[in-house]
């Protein structure tokens, strides 16, 4: 089970701000392709994802257990 | 406080001030960013910010970590807030203190530079007709996302 977390216009388009997804392991694109085919819209090109609270490539394995969030372009300050 | 946090609360700069303040300190810089009312000719209401907390307090921690190596002898605090804010509202604070100034004033705008490039902060935008997240999709294309 892989944890998902999603922010601001992520969250809005999911309507939902986090869900599980029942895989073992999934490379990051893998995660991607997923989430651009359940949410129309969704603009993969333009997201980064973080594995554990860190910033992962799109090779970069994931696996059960672990807690990944999509991150959107940051607008902070 | 932290040094290096995401709260809900309205800011108190000086908090974040006295923090970094020391006997070895001859300078303190402290960058307060407020909600602006008006950006490129569209008025705003408010601002909704919005944060993956416990990653971005750790990149807020990573930021003061690269300052401190670039800069030596500086000491850092940092904080944004998120939530509703209004008009003048302070969004971030950043206090720097060195041994000398030049210091404080280079790694306080390292900071901000920083946070906007790698801290998952999200602002959202709430004009009088519509709203939009910054970020993803450019309300002025001419001008770019400028939001301190």
């Amino acid at each position: 089970m892989i944890s998902i977390q999603y922010f601001a216009r992520l969250r809005e388009l999911a309507g939902k701000g986090q869900e599980t997804l029942d895989r073992e392991q999934m490379t990051v694109q893998e995660l991607l392709d997923w989430a651009e085919e359940t949410y129309p819209g969704f603009g993969k090109d333009d997201i980064q994802v973080a594995v554990n609270e860190e910033y992962a490539l799109p090779e970069d394995v994931i696996h059960s257990g672990d807690e990944c969030a999509f991150i959107p372009p940051v607008s902070g300050g | 406080m932290k040094p290096f946090e995401v709260v809900e609360a309205p800011i108190d700069a000086q908090v974040y001030s006295n923090y970094v303040l020391h006997a070895g300190a001859g300078a303190v810089t402290l960058f307060t960013g407020h909600v602006r009312e008006w950006t490129h000719g569209v008025r705003t209401v408010y601002l909704a910010y919005e944060a993956y907390v416990p990653m971005a307090e750790k990149k807020l921690a990573e930021i003061g970590a690269e300052m401190e190596a670039k800069w030596p002898g500086v000491k850092v605090a940092i904080a944004h807030r998120i939530g509703e804010l209004h008009i003048s509202d302070i969004a971030v604070v950043i206090a720097v203190s060195s041994p000398h100034r030049k210091a404080a004033y280079e790694a306080n705008e390292y900071a901000i530079e920083r946070i906007k490039e790698v801290v998952p902060i999200w602002k959202k935008e709430i004009w009088e007709d519509g709203e939009e997240w910054l970020g993803a999709q450019k309300k002025y294309p001419d001008k770019g996302v400028d939001s301190v």
